[in-house]
């Protein structure tokens, strides 16, 4: 071996390396950086803090994962996450049946992800423009649930799922990393996820090779819905209240950038649920970071926006080398 | 093109080749996929940097590559195998996209039409510079092509198997303007598989293999087997492989279609398949082939007929259907219609079984996985790294045998091949051939439909030709007398205008 292809595999491993840690180093870089700045970001409670605040995105990030490696997008996650919580609420008022709540939030989730799912799956119509649709339309129905006000639930049974906490990591916090897992498992340990990728990768090379295109599209799409009724269950036991107009206003667009941050190809077929998930840290660090260094409100906005531009500028800048097809 | 190299990370996909071309010849470049011939192609347009210590002159200058831009104004024309043309734009657009006629920012709509008719004119188009492009067929898309490069001032052009998706009359007419380019002075680089293309268009053949330049054939000396030992670095004393003998009525009836038809392109189709044959279906491009295969795959669907399989209709309404009836279908479009260029080797070739491999509430079976792959890499002798590989690194001939190893996994009755060994080398497809016959004296059904009529000659038992949607014959070969190339194309033209056509596409391979 030559000094020269020595120098090349080193350099190729070295991309290996650093392809397969995606936006991690970015994540650590931030990190370091805020607790410098601040001095007090890498505390314990201060990184359960970060953690609780990026749970619910988490959650939501993991399923629009699912819905965009299909080569699709779910604009409608705020929205179903407003219902979700408002049903949760409005169950756990119920004397004596108030747990009836945790179920009923996921299901009003299940519910309007398969509505989603089949609108797309069988009438074929753009995910972009059925989401948009349903993102509308169920905020509306969120409203009309709590007739337009903001329900209370100071008694909440399962208030546990937002305040609780296991050695001192908030439940919030477990859930997320749980439904990280579970969804892990299934895109790269069973048939389903392979199907999914292939879908994504070449819709009309899987229907060809038998893939049952139609179920793993409204599977995506219902368990984006699902883990939406989940982080509506979050919010709502977090908050002991939800009001249908402004819970989870623009929650889809934190789950799509933590998605876009995580390396996922918003053409489908390419992607992991560690980079969604390293995505939607780096949303939450910046913005705790930045409330703890004083930047203002209004700057935080810009500098999110800017940083999610150029991460993914690095990360094109990053994988546009090396590969010939 | 002097010493040219080129590497992408360690991988060297060109090493010192040098050739030339001169003003009024046209010079044939061959090779196997693979073999470095786009990548020679596109350090020539500039799309790639060659390595420093080649160069490339023109008119013994060198020019600064490097830049499509330079490229041009040195006079290389490329075009390309996919056609780089905006379907949504006229005629008169795409020839002069990037030098659009303008005062001051505004189009001149007027001087583009005034400046196209000419050329149009010249290569003998049948359509006007108004026309959409994507309401021209392939072989006029390719025209608009080469009017493109006629607009700048162009002495070398460079062709890449542009007779690919054209049928025999517009091959014919490509090689007429072919022809007058070389009268009047440009120098010509054509690209092709086709030795019946060479033989008729090429001054001298050039020949590439591994990344390396192997020798330069003229005129007189060209022949199919100097060629293909050129490529292949060995004889390839039987090419086309059949051993199996199956003539009408020795294997059972396995597959019956019956008036089959989508109202559209397909109409009222019948004929049997045996166990052990291989059938060819012949025909234009455009004439029904493939939309008949994807109506019994049930890719498509049909309005009328049926389909029975040993006897029993079979209810074929999607693509699973057929799969869980043991039929398989190879597309003519791998990267479009068959693989997951994004995925690994091993996930394309079980994507169809891992339902049936996987273990409790749908795991995947990965042992069972690695155990198919490793298998199937060695049985068909795919070329590749690792099972772990991406699909899309791999050359077209390994991307082919890939998307086999994918229907033979699933153990099929039937398997109906379209174009098997379209953009394929020539070791590839000689390997693809003897896997067609191998699976033939095995039992199985085999469909085969081909543009090549030396390979539906080479490998079919006997053949259908369709025409206009329609099933316009049938041509029997037997044990003495193998099919016959003039009867197959006067039934695929029409017998009014067969005998031109059939004269002009004569020519046979090894």
């Amino acid at each position: 071996m030559t000094t020269t292809e020595a120098a090349d595999l080193k350099k190729r491993q070295w991309r290996a390396t650093l392809t397969a840690l995606g936006m991690l180093p970015v994540l650590i870089l931030l990190a370091i950086g805020f607790h410098m700045l601040s001095g007090r970001f890498l505390s314990f409670s201060n990184l359960s803090i970060v953690m609780q605040q990026a749970s619910i995105n988490i959650v939501l990030a993991t399923g629009m994962t699912f819905v965009v490696l299909t080569g699709g997008i779910d604009l409608s996650v705020g929205s179903i996450l407003a219902a979700a919580a408002m049903v949760g609420l409005i169950v756990s008022l119920i004397p004596d049946m108030g747990m009836l709540g945790i179920p009923a939030a996921i299901a009003v989730g299940l519910l309007c992800g398969l509505i989603n799912g089949a609108i797309i799956a069988y009438l074929k119509l753009p995910p972009f423009i059925v989401t948009l649709g349903s993102l509308t339309a169920i905020r509306g129905f969120a409203r009309l649930l709590g007739k337009d006000s903001t329900i209370f639930n100071s008694d909440l049974p399962f208030a546990f799922i937002g305040n609780g906490s296991l050695f001192g990591i908030p439940a919030l916090a477990i859930i997320a990393l749980a439904t990280v897992f579970v969804s892990w498992f299934i895109l790269k340990r069973t048939v389903l996820g392979t199907r999914i990728y292939a879908v994504g990768g070449n819709i009309e090379a899987a229907r060809l090779a038998g893939i049952n295109v139609t179920f793993v599209l409204l599977f995506v799409y219902a368990m984006s819905g699902l883990l939406s009724g989940l982080g509506g269950l979050m919010s709502a036991s977090r908050l002991y209240a939800a009001n249908g107009l402004q819970l989870g206003q623009a929650y889809e667009l934190d789950a799509i950038a933590a998605v876009i941050l995580g390396g996922t190809s918003f053409v489908g077929g390419v992607g992991s649920i560690w980079g969604t998930l390293i995505g939607a840290l780096i949303i939450a660090v910046l913005s705790n970071g930045l409330i703890l260094v004083g930047v203002s409100d209004i700057w935080q906005y810009i500098i999110k926006g800017l940083v999610i531009i150029v991460a993914v500028a690095l990360d094109r800048y990053r994988l546009g080398h090396g590969s010939r097809t | 093109m002097r010493n040219i190299s080129k590497t992408f990370g360690s991988a060297r996909a060109l090493s010192n080749v040098s050739f030339s071309v001169e003003a009024g010849e046209v010079h044939a470049l061959m090779g196997e996929n693979g073999a470095g011939k786009s990548t020679l192609m596109k350090i020539l347009s500039g799309a790639y940097d060659a390595d420093p210590g080649g160069e490339i002159l023109v008119d013994g200058s060198p020019i600064d590559a490097g830049s499509p831009q330079k490229s041009k104004a040195a006079g290389i024309s490329v075009i390309y195998q996919e056609l780089s043309l905006a379907p949504n734009l006229t005629v008169a657009q795409n020839m002069f996209l990037g030098a659009e006629h303008h005062r001051f920012g505004i189009l001149d709509r007027s001087a583009a039409r005034i400046a196209a008719a000419p050329i149009l004119k010249k290569i003998g188009a049948d359509f006007t510079a108004d026309d959409i492009v994507s309401s021209l067929s392939l072989g006029q898309r390719q025209l608009v092509e080469i009017a493109r490069t006629l607009t700048t001032n162009s002495r070398i052009i460079v062709m890449d198997e542009p007779t690919t998706s054209l049928t025999a009359r517009e091959t014919g007419r490509l090689f007429d303007i072919i022809g007058a380019f070389k009268e009047q002075g440009l120098a010509i680089v054509y690209i092709s598989h086709r030795m019946e293309e060479i033989y008729r268009l090429s001054d001298r053949v050039s020949v590439l293999r591994d990344s390396a330049y192997v020798g330069t054939l003229a005129r007189d000396e060209i022949s199919a087997p100097k060629l293909v030992s050129m490529m292949v670095g060995r004889d390839l004393s039987s090419f086309y492989k059949k051993e199996h003998s199956a003539h009408e009525g020795l294997g059972n009836i396995l597959l019956s279609v019956k008036n089959l038809g989508d109202g559209v392109r397909v109409h009222d189709c019948s004929f049997d398949l045996r166990a052990g044959e291989v059938l060819g279906i012949s025909g234009l491009v455009g004439s029904g082939r493939t939309e008949l295969a994807r109506l019994i795959y049930g890719a498509d669907k049909s309005v009328a007929g049926e389909i029975l399989l040993g006897g029993r209709p079979l209810d074929i309404r999607s693509p699973a259907d057929a799969l869980a009836a043991g039929i398989v279908y190879l597309t003519e479009d791998r990267k479009r219609l068959g693989l997951f260029l994004d995925m690994s080797v091993s996930d394309n070739v079980n994507i169809g079984v891992i339902g049936e491999d996987s273990g409790l509430a749908g795991t995947l079976n990965f042992a069972r996985a690695r155990e198919r792959a490793d298998k199937a890499i060695k049985s068909l002798s795919i070329r590749t790294a690792s099972t772990q590989l991406s699909v899309g690194a791999l050359s077209g001939g390994n991307q082919q045998k890939v998307l086999l190893a994918r229907l033979l996994e699933s153990e099929p009755k039937i398997i109906i091949l379209d174009e098997p060994t379209r953009g394929v080398d020539v070791g590839a497809k000689s390997e693809i051939y003897r896997m067609i016959d191998g699976l033939a004296k095995r039992g199985l059904g085999i469909v085969v439909i081909s543009s090549d009529l030396p390979e539906i000659i080479g490998i079919a038992d006997r053949a259908l030709v369709m025409r206009e949607g329609r099933i316009a014959g049938e041509v029997l070969a037997s044990a003495d007398k193998p099919l016959n190339q003039e009867e197959i194309m006067t039934l695929s033209t029409g017998a009014a205008d067969a005998g031109a056509v059939a004269r002009q596409s004569q020519g046979t391979m090894p």
